[in-house]
């Protein structure tokens, strides 16, 4: 009977770890999505290519949502991880935000179709590129805490390296936009997206903040 | 059965029950306290495990309790167990950290000096080192498991979910392995002292004895089982809460040094295979579950920098040590005298 109930415990801890890689899987492969996303628009604007990603995202995030709604339940209802489980609760929720972030980003796309001049693409697939490689580091240092909390510092650092490089690239663009001569609706529309583009990798170095704290509180 | 013999052994179920009440906790307190494992689980594995240690490997310690006094008449032995408990009582109203054991050997003492019996030093210097050896021994244990398990768990890699499912067994396990330990070297302390006086005779059937000391220490272990069950909750609530913030991994390790003491303590086993590898034997001697633990954790506290000891607690450990046992004999020796005197018992 004991015996039973122990397989069953390991059992149930294996499907939680499953759950955790499939959500930090999602998130990896929705970051492949948006910038493949933002880069098949800044080169042949909306077409059915970029339609396919934005819903790749879309498809990636509802099914990250369960994963979560999962996580949280089996953590609460089975009492796991007492001592931790906040802190898991919290990096999930707040991983699951950068997806949602790369979703509205695409949306806001789809929707606005900015007209992005010619001289502008290359500043914005910069960013695009910058914002996923802080998004990527991310997802490692998320593996990381899990499996080796020490090691976790590494890749945080590589956030807020790809962060500060995104803020540099995403600064120099407004710049560039309102030196233009464009006209001011335009010149707002177009730093709007700058902004929103760029926000993914504030958040991202945001939950790296969090994860740091989460994870000395793992290795004392 | 002379109902008599109930009233006299009471004295000792008593001790049993406070053991049970106090003592589990040091055994699951930080894993119910923590919520790693339920109150109820707890509660039944170690209700089962202190019987049986008790019952297979209580008698090693007791050997020690009756050399130092072997108390010959039950009115004697209800007494000297009743000044242990009361003392029990009276330190933990107090505030103050308090063992069984130095509770019951105080007792001992007392009667011996009553009956004017001559008290075995050599005995009770044994006796005493090993309380000072005790937290000591697993502080040191819990420093060398704690830095092995850290080192361990680095190189392992192992996912946050399965180290907690690994842990929450192994807290299981150690659990189960310190109750047993806690039945078998503390079983001393709670009918000890009526074993030279047992009213019980021994069982035969098929070709197993079940001998009268085994029925003391059964009905012992049930006393501290029972203890378990009706008052251990709070006990342990209030130790998973009241260290302070403690990791399941330094619970699983306080649990682990203490109940490794307690057995090294209490096993006749180990002797005989320490004597068989021509190594020096450890004493089979009653000793602290609480200082074991409290011992363990401040081993843990000084690997991780000593900020979090509080030597005030120390010293009322200390204080304990010295305040218990006199308070123990000193009531034993008046209470024997109002026991011979006013109820005309006989006491050795």
């Amino acid at each position: 009977m004991s015996r039973l109930k122990k397989l069953r415990l390991f059992g149930r801890t294996r499907d939680l770890e499953l759950q955790i890689d499939d959500f930090l899987d999602k998130l990896s492969e929705s970051t492949v999505m948006f910038r493949l996303g933002v880069r098949t628009y800044l080169k042949e604007g909306s077409n059915g290519e970029f339609e396919q990603k934005l819903m790749a995202v879309n498809t990636l995030e509802s099914e990250a949502d369960n994963l979560r709604r999962s996580i949280e339940k089996e953590l609460y209802t089975h009492t796991l991880i007492p001592d931790a489980r906040g802190d898991v609760l919290g990096l999930i929720e707040t991983l699951d935000h950068v997806m949602n972030l790369f979703e509205g980003v695409l949306w806001s796309i789809s929707i606005e179709t900015p007209d992005i001049p010619n001289e502008f693409k290359s500043g914005y697939r910069k960013l695009t590129n910058m914002v996923a490689l802080a998004a990527e580091a991310l997802v490692l240092a998320a593996r990381s805490f899990f499996h080796s909390p020490h090691a976790v510092g590494e890749y945080n650092h590589k956030v807020i390296i790809y962060e500060k490089e995104a803020d540099k690239i995403s600064t120099q663009l407004k710049r560039e936009i309102f030196d233009s001569d464009l006209e001011l609706a335009r010149k707002i529309h177009l730093r709007n997206f700058v902004e929103q583009i760029d926000n993914v990798a504030d958040w991202a170095e945001d939950v790296a903040d969090r994860l740091a704290i989460y994870a000395i509180k793992r290795t004392v | 059965m002379d109902p008599s013999i109930l009233i006299f052994l009471s004295s000792g179920l008593f001790l049993g029950w406070a053991l049970g009440a106090n003592d589990a906790a040091n055994v699951f307190g930080t894993a119910v306290g923590t919520r790693m494992i339920r109150w109820g689980t707890a509660a039944i594995i170690c209700s089962i495990f202190v019987v049986l240690g008790a019952v297979v490997s209580g008698a090693g310690s007791s050997h020690t309790l009756g050399k130092l006094g072997a108390i010959t008449a039950l009115p004697g032995a209800f007494m000297t167990a009743l000044a242990a408990a009361i003392s029990v009582y009276l330190m933990t109203k107090a505030g103050l950290a308090v063992s069984t054991s130095q509770a019951i050997v105080g007792g001992i003492v007392g009667w011996n000096m009553f009956t004017g019996q001559p008290t075995d030093t050599k005995i009770l210097t044994t006796i005493v080192t090993t309380w000072f050896l005790c937290p000591v021994l697993s502080a040191v244990i819990a420093v060398i498991l704690y830095k092995a398990l850290r080192v361990y768990l680095r190189h392992a890699e192992l996912h946050l979910v399965r180290t907690d499912a690994y842990l929450r067994f192994g807290l299981l396990i150690a659990g189960a392995f310190g109750a047993y330990a806690l039945g078998a070297n503390n079983i001393a302390n709670v009918v000890g002292v009526f074993i030279p006086a047992t009213p019980f005779p021994d069982v035969h059937f098929g070709g197993f004895i079940f001998t009268a000391s085994h029925q003391l220490f059964l009905a012992g272990g049930l006393a501290i089982a029972f203890g378990v069950m009706t008052y251990s909750k709070r006990v342990m609530m209030t130790v998973g809460g009241g260290l302070g913030r403690i990791s399941p991994i330094a619970a699983f390790i306080a649990v682990i040094s203490h109940s490794i003491v307690l057995f090294a303590f209490a096993s006749r086993g180990l002797e005989a295979w320490l004597l068989s590898m021509g190594l020096p034997t450890i004493p089979l001697v009653p000793v602290s579950s609480s200082q074991a633990v409290v011992g363990a954790i401040v081993g843990i506290a000084i690997l991780q920098g000593a900020s979090g000891i509080r030597w005030r607690v120390l010293g009322n450990i200390v204080m304990g040590w010295i305040a218990t046992p006199i308070l123990a004999g000193i009531i034993c020796f008046f209470g024997l005298y109002f026991l011979q005197n006013v109820f005309d018992q006989t006491v050795f």
